[in-house]
């Protein structure tokens, strides 16, 4: 009973800690690249974090399975091959399913290829470590990165055009209401600040919790990445 | 000419890669600490991104695109589908070849370049260039006006940053800012800065 107690608690970590402590984006700095520059609106952000939740799941967990036949000198481009694959269906199923949708994110969803998230998860866990596991790694990488991508998406959406999700939030000055939208957090510049206060937040409430819990290690682990 | 030339300049500051599409950005952070190893990150993307586009044209022109196999009896194949994964195995190759070529006729450059080569492989502004070479349909000729133009941008937006972070070591920041988030704040601002750069024209 206890053992097994203790693997769901495994399991449980497995998946929540990439999306706070590891944060893929706001701890490591993984994966902006493909990312952020099409945070301006909401919707591609979530088909996008969608997107490479489906990759991050699929390349993990077919080289989880293929981890012990995979030669080790030619690994890595066995990895970028089995991720490109899987990019490559989300790509022709955007395209034939939701092409207004694929054409918004343009050349974004094959840089998913390189988005280093999803190799540094494939290299540095599946290789190691169970299907299963590697499955819940991938899912909570890609949760991580998608509530940092959506979040970004949203502060931007709302101060840029005054709504979400396309639907309107505040009433306009244009259309006789009070918001007057701050166009400059639809350009690519704002996305940057947007970010770089939410690594701000994030750092501080991990800093702050790390005290209060009396814990040090973690806060110590990160300012010498930081520095 | 003058159309080369104007794609090369917009290619470098209205639609720079690192600040206007947020490309590279792994590597931008990462390798931005000092500005020599910055300039050297900086040649070697131009010179990797100079080679990669025009070859990458060439491959998706003649093999990959609808109907370019027609010669060999393929006319209603489109192999566009595959340009994921070519694109990948091309730059990866290149940057290998690359590494090589440098390795024996130009040793100094190697030992300042060298480290920096296989970083590449993964860093989106490469692959991003020959896909945007893609969605852009450029002939040969504007391949390599753009594979300069965005690499030599690139170059110029970590030259420009790793200036100002070395400057930034003195500064007195916030705890949680300090790193990253300070990081992204200054390439907000530049990024600002080419905003206003926009509409160039020769």
């Amino acid at each position: 009973m206890n053992a097994r107690l203790a693997s769901l608690h495994t399991y449980k970590r497995t998946v929540l800690d990439p999306i706070v402590d590891a944060n893929p984006i706001t701890v490591q700095v993984l994966g902006l690249c493909s990312a952020l520059a099409i945070t301006s609106t909401v919707l591609p952000a979530v088909i996008m974090s969608a997107a490479v939740i489906f990759v991050l799941v699929i390349a993990n967990v077919t080289v989880s399975v293929l981890r012990h036949s995979i030669p080790h000198s030619i690994r890595l481009i066995i990895e970028v091959t089995l991720i490109a694959s899987a990019v490559i269906i989300v790509d022709e199923f955007l395209k034939a399913f939701a092409p207004e949708v694929s054409s918004v994110l343009s050349v974004f969803v094959g840089l998913i290829i390189t988005n280093c998230i999803v190799l540094a998860r494939v290299e540095s866990f599946a290789m190691h470590n169970g299907v299963w596991d590697s499955l819940l790694d991938g899912l909570g990488n890609g949760l991580g990165y998608s509530w940092v991508l959506i979040s970004v998406a949203s502060i931007r959406e709302l101060l840029g055009a005054g709504s979400w999700l396309g639907y309107a939030v505040v009433p306009l000055a244009t259309e006789g209401g009070w918001f007057e939208p701050n166009d400059l957090m639809l350009l690519t510049p704002s996305a940057f600040f947007v970010i770089g206060l939410i690594i701000w937040l994030a750092r501080t409430v991990a800093v702050k919790r790390a005290h209060d819990s009396g814990r040090s290690s973690a806060p110590q682990r990160q300012s010498s990445k930081v520095a | 000419m003058n159309e080369l030339a104007n794609l090369v300049l917009r290619a470098m500051l209205v639609e720079n890669l690192a600040l206007s599409f947020l490309l590279g950005m792994c590597t931008y952070i990462a390798v931005s600490q000092r500005v020599s190893t910055a300039v050297g990150l900086g040649i070697a993307v131009t010179v990797v991104q100079t080679v990669t586009v025009p070859v990458n044209n060439i491959i998706y022109e003649g093999l990959l695109a609808a109907g370019a196999l027609s010669w060999a009896g393929f006319g209603a194949l489109d192999l566009s589908f595959l340009r994921f994964i070519i694109f990948i195995g091309v730059i990866a190759a290149l940057i290998q070849i690359l590494e090589l070529v440098l390795e024996a006729y130009f040793p100094r450059l190697h030992a300042t370049l060298g480290i920096y080569l296989p970083l590449l492989t993964v860093n989106c502004a490469i692959l991003g260039g020959s896909l945007f070479m893609v969605q852009r349909s450029y002939d040969l000729a504007e391949s390599v006006a753009y594979g300069f133009g965005s690499g030599s941008g690139w170059a110029l937006a970590i030259f420009l940053f790793a200036s100002i972070r070395e400057r930034l070591r003195y500064a007195d920041i916030p705890e949680g800012l300090r790193g990253h988030g300070i990081a992204f704040l200054v390439t907000g601002l530049l990024a600002l800065s080419f905003v206003g750069l926009r509409g160039i024209e020769l």
